[in-house]
């Protein structure tokens, strides 16, 4: 096996977190590497260049990746969850082709078992997160409006995405009915930002922003990265990471481009592979020192897993809207985010409002719902359905299940023998009482908006990629697999910094957290620089 | 009868998916539509199947089969009643086979012009979008915070006061 030359902080995985915590470190001038699986995205390679943008999306830019099937990919097997994954594997992660929707958790997120009873509380809070979300707001480019009083103070750098005929509908209705609404926080630009384009509304932004005014990690963290000195290596998959006699990490083990299995010896290693790619790597690190898998003396690595269920309610309007020649998010409601016992759960959600889609995306969603029939009937129905799409997403807070878990597939590989990894999951009383709460909820609202034809999709739609909560933070290393500035507890050179850490998940998308999270750890490592290891 | 080599189906399956797709989507002479038959759409969805094309061919197959060999004998009531009862059970086949045709069917120019598109890729040009009434979030601008403070308070009493500090 090949040796490369040693490294003082190896990180694995360059997505949200990964890029995150690579600029953080940065400034210390200590050698860092990355080691990415899969490849730079070109925009003049993402589907909204082409004729063939919408059909796109359900081949190498479909966010399954057992469909997409790149060989950066890795197959899941998700067949016992009736949610699937998401996620995207290049430079960039998930961000490549998120929606782009930005909500920070709120400060009672971090409290659960203090405030609800439930679960865990969080080993850090809110408040110790605050500057993190700042900056990662400026470093990512946020577009929204302050002094939404469902949520605590930020300071968005750019205006919110017009309201625009979908929005402003939504509006009406909310204010008919009395309950809060405010346009989301994303991080889509809406003026230039530090070099990036502002959006020209080329749709829905999950299969890449072709214009680059969508925040991705290769657009915003990385090149600032790259130029203070660290290294990003594509093409790179690593298979284990290995410890010594003093159960330390020494590095990794991984394929390179060419497929030849290389070691790449390290001072320090930090795991940024996401929820399910982390605790893959940890269980496929296993060895005599470590025989239940690296940093699992807790047995909770792979545990846990939380994948916020996200119901859809839709319907249409009488009049033309917005269509899908915009950004997807418009608002979100925090009307019902806190507990309130009285509702028969505890926690809650958010209410994200949508736009509607394209024209082959809205045929293919109005046959597979039996709004659109086929034959002569088919085209004036078609005319009543493109443009007058409202769709609102029940954003539900997932609790924590240790039955909710990641194991490694007996069988599934990937492309170079690696064992894939196998998901187990289901939905909890709570979240489903929530999920009924919130479908209800958003059956009022589109009516209040003139939709007719409101239908429910309770699952079979939804896989948003929120992989979060199989290698969870603690003080008490029983109970948690790394301490609350993501420090492994058995492992004391490995660190932890991607949605797999999370405690509980929030009923907001994460990545803002999972990045404040990384820039809180990294933040924590420099400080701690000389006793970093005790 | 061998397959077309570059798209994996036999002749006799495509004329089989020219018939259904038609009826699937007949022409409209009055709102402008082509038919999901149109040689051009077919040749698209031909050269679209791709990875789809196992799923493809299994709903030609079954379709067929529900037919018992008589669609094209059928008259368009006909073939929609099957069309539609088809659908209705046919699992992901189906599923698929409506994405391969929809897919290729609402990217045609003809198709996109009757509808009140521009066809073309929404990349370099994007679309213009509406700010829409903001007046309306003066409704909610002057409500007193509601985000549960983790600071103050026992569990439960802790809402709405949270301000800039
Ligand atoms: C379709 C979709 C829409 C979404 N929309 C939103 C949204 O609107 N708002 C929001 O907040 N979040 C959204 N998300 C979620 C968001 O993408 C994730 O929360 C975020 O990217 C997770 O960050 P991460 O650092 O944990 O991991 P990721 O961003 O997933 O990065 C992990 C990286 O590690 C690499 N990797 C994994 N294993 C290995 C290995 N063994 N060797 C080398 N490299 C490896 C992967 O290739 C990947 O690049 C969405 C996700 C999807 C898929």
């Amino acid at each position: 096996m090949a040796d490369n030359e040693r490294v003082d902080v190896l990180i694995v995985g360059s997505g949200a977190s990964g890029a995150a915590v690579a600029w953080s470190l940065a400034d210390t001038r200590m050698r860092i590497l990355c080691l990415e699986q899969g490849d730079w995205v070109k925009s003049s390679e993402l589907p909204s260049n082409g004729r063939d943008w919408e059909a796109r999306r359900h081949t190498d830019f479909d966010i399954s990746p057992n469909r997409r099937g790149r060989d950066t990919d890795y197959p899941v097997n998700d067949d016992n969850s009736p949610m699937k994954v998401a996620n995207f594997n290049g430079v960039g992660g998930g961000t490549v082709i998120y929606t782009a929707h930005w909500p920070r958790m709120h400060p009672s997120d971090f409290r659960v078992k203090s405030l609800d009873g439930v679960a865990d509380d969080w080993p850090l809070d809110y408040w110790a997160l605050e500057r993190f979300y700042e900056e990662n707001d400026r470093m990512m480019g946020v577009s929204g409006l302050a002094g939404d009083p469902g949520v605590p103070p930020r300071h968005p750098p750019m205006p919110p995405v017009p309201l625009g005929k979908t929005g402003t509908r939504y509006a009406q209705a909310m204010n008919r009915l009395g309950w809060h609404w405010w346009p989301s926080d994303t991080t889509i630009a809406t003026t230039p930002y530090e070099g990036r384009a502002p959006c020209i509304n080329l749709g829905h932004c999950t299969p890449g922003c072709a214009q680059g005014a969508k925040a991705s990690t290769d657009l915003t963290y990385w090149p600032l990265a790259i130029r203070a000195g660290v290294e990003l290596r594509t093409r790179c998959r690593v298979r284990e990471i290995t410890t010594n006699e003093l159960g330390m990490a020494t590095g990794a083990i991984y394929y390179d481009a060419d497929g030849q299995e290389r070691f790449q010896p390290a001072e320090i290693v930090i795991l940024a592979c996401n929820g399910i790619g982390t605790p893959r790597l940890l269980l496929n690190s296993a060895s005599a020192r470590f025989p239940d898998g690296l940093a699992n003396s807790s047995g909770l690595v792979g545990r846990n897993l939380m994948l916020h269920p996200w119901p859809i309610v839709s319907g249409h309007v009488a009049d033309a809207l917005d269509g899908g020649r915009a950004p997807m998010n418009t608002m979100w409601s925090k009307q019902f985010y806190e507990t309130d016992t009285s509702r028969g759960f505890v926690r809650g959600y958010t209410l994200q409002f949508g736009r509607g889609t394209g024209p082959a995306s809205e045929a293919i969603a109005g046959a597979a719902s039996g709004r659109l029939p086929w034959g002569r009937a088919h085209h004036r129905a078609y005319r009543k359905l493109l443009d007058h799409r409202v769709g609102i997403g029940v954003a539900c807070e997932d609790l924590p299940e240790e039955h909710n878990r990641v194991t490694l597939d007996p069988v599934l590989k990937d492309s170079h023998g690696i064992p894939a990894p196998k998901i187990d999951y289901a939905i909890s009383e709570n979240t489903r009482l929530m999920m009924e709460h919130g479908i209800a909820r958003a059956e009022e609202i589109l009516a209040a908006a003139g939709a007719t034809g409101i239908q429910a999709s309770r699952t079979v739609l939804n896989s948003p990629g929120h992989l979060l909560g199989t290698a969870r933070m603690g003080n008490d290393p029983a109970r948690s697999v790394v301490n609350g500035w993501g420090r492994s507890h058995d492992v004391k050179n490995l660190f932890i910094v991607d949605g797999s850490i999370w405690v509980t998940s929030g009923g907001v998308n994460p990545t803002s957290t999972i990045q404040a999270l990384a820039l809180y750890i990294a933040d924590q490592m420099k400080r701690r620089l000389a006793n970093l290891f005790d | 009868m061998g397959n077309d080599a570059d798209t994996g189906l036999s002749a006799a399956e495509l004329g089989a998916l020219r018939a259904i797709a038609g009826a699937m989507i007949p022409a409209d002479g009055g709102l402008g539509m082509p038919g999901a038959d149109d040689p051009g759409i077919q040749a698209d969805i031909v050269r679209s199947l791709g990875r789809d094309l196992v799923p493809v061919r299994a709903a030609l197959a079954a379709i067929m089969t529900t037919a018992a060999g008589g669609f094209a004998a059928m008259d368009p009531d006909g073939r929609e009643a099957l069309i539609e009862r088809w659908f209705a059970g046919g699992g992901e086949p189906a599923a698929t086979f409506a994405r391969v045709i929809l897919g290729a069917y609402y990217r045609d120019d003809r198709v996109l012009l009757a509808v009140g598109m521009e066809p073309r890729a929404p990349f370099p040009k994007g679309y213009a979008l509406d700010q829409g009434d903001w007046s309306l979030l003066d409704a909610v601008r002057g409500r007193q915070a509601f985000w549960r403070d983790d600071r103050i308070g026992a569990a439960g009493t802790a809402t709405g006061t949270g301000g800039e500090r």
